[in-house]
């Protein structure tokens, strides 16, 4: 069970951890300074997350790796966040689009772990759903503001959400590995959170004036580690440089 | 020699001189962070709960409260982090919360936004990010005064 525990976090901080790299991205040079300080606090709670959930999935290991060493010494073919996180932030409507899909799976997700049986878990879902919450209602509003906004950024809304949805189905499918977990009550089954997900999604996009796509194909491979998109490897390239270039170096 | 161990009161008492270092009119005992002070033999245990999971702040808090501590003369302290049950803004004393509002920071209502503006305390504000300075923190504005302010948010 400690290898599909250690799995599992860091399926969840790997999440964290790359999204809230991409998210920081935006530090500096987001559309307006109230924007800016919002992704950059988003960022940053991301990435707070991920140190507990690394730092447990170190411990699960027992190997002496911690969350730093988890962060900055793997590689990508042992990362195992969902596509959706590490797709380009592209402009700041694709990056609120792509904020919303993962804040509605996150929240829903933790929500779920909070009841789980193993008590770490349990606490670090506890700690992450208020802030998340606040994510989930900020991206919510921001993809109804733009949604239904100028005739501009409705199109580019809608281009954001044709263009990330094929990478929403992988946050629902379901593996051996969470069979084994959902068996042992530490964690719930994806598959099992899409209907209120979907309920969810056709409301908010009802108000922000644009359409689901039709098509339900899901590209898959993140979150197992199969097949990460080449975005991946690039963004690693900036976010592991010092640590390339200076093994274990520390302030 | 013998050393006399501090009670827990006053060790209690010394942790609500520590100031919060990003708000730091309140203490962290006002703060409600500081969940348990215990002797373990010759060791004094803290134990702390974060306010946002990447606070950059924690860190500096662990490190002033072990100062505080040395300045006191003890040297055996061991720092607990406990996540569960998780801070929330409940904890803040209501000290806490008078200092926060005489300071500008409006502070957390359960209604999910601030009472008055801090500074005019008319009641007509308004939302302007529900993000600010520091994770704890959103950005309001009165709409009588227009002065921006902070508003301490409920979590």
């Amino acid at each position: 069970m400690s290898d599909a525990l250690f799995e599992y976090c860091c399926r969840m901080g790997d999440n964290t951890l790359v999204l809230g790299h991409r998210v920081s991205e935006w530090c500096g040079v987001a559309p307006v300074l109230e924007e800016d300080i919002a992704l950059a606090n988003i960022a940053l709670d991301l990435i707070g997350q991920t140190q507990l959930w690394l730092g447990l999935a170190g411990d699960v290991e027992g190997k002496g790796r911690d969350a730093d060493r988890l962060a900055f010494h793997r590689d990508v073919w042992d990362f195992r966040n969902l596509l959706l996180v590490e797709q380009p932030n592209g402009d700041f409507g694709r990056t609120m689009m792509r904020q919303f899909l993962f804040d509605g799976w996150h929240l829903a997700t933790l929500k779920a772990l909070m009841a789980s049986s193993n008590h770490q878990i349990a606490a670090v879902a506890e700690k992450s759903v208020k802030e998340v919450t606040y994510h989930l209602e900020r991206s919510t509003d921001t993809v109804i503001g733009l949604g239904d906004g100028t005739e501009e950024s409705n199109k580019r809304m809608q281009a954001a959400l044709d263009r990330l949805w094929p990478y929403v189905g992988e946050m629902f499918t379901n593996d051996d590995l969470d069979t084994a977990l959902v068996a042992e009550g530490i964690a719930p089954d994806p598959a099992s959170l899409r209907a209120d997900f979907d309920g969810q999604i056709a409301k908010v996009l009802g108000e922000a004036t644009l359409t689901l796509p039709d098509d339900d194909f899901a590209h898959k491979g993140g979150k197992n580690g199969v097949r990460h998109t080449e975005h991946l490897g690039h963004m690693l390239t900036q976010m592991q440089w010092l640590q390339r270039a200076y093994p274990d170096a520390s302030w | 020699m013998v050393i006399e161990k501090p009670t827990l009161e006053t060790v209690w008492e010394w942790l609500s001189h520590v100031p919060d270092p990003e708000v730091p009119v309140i203490s962290l005992t006002d703060l409600g962070i500081i969940r348990d002070v215990q002797w373990q033999g010759e060791t004094l245990e803290i134990t702390v709960t974060p306010t946002y999971s990447g606070c950059p702040a924690t860190r500096i808090i662990n490190l002033d409260i072990e100062t505080a501590l040395r300045n006191k003369g003890i040297d055996n302290i061991s720092l607990k982090r406990q996540l569960s049950p998780a801070w929330t803004t409940d904890w803040l004393s209501p000290e806490g919360r008078a200092k926060l509002e005489k300071y500008g920071i409006a502070p957390p209502q359960p209604a999910g936004g601030p009472q008055h503006c801090p500074h005019c305390k008319s009641s007509n504000v308004e939302r302007i990010s529900q993000f600010g300075s520091t994770p704890c923190k959103a950005q309001w504005r009165c709409t009588d005064c227009l002065e921006p302010f902070d508003y301490f948010k409920c979590i």
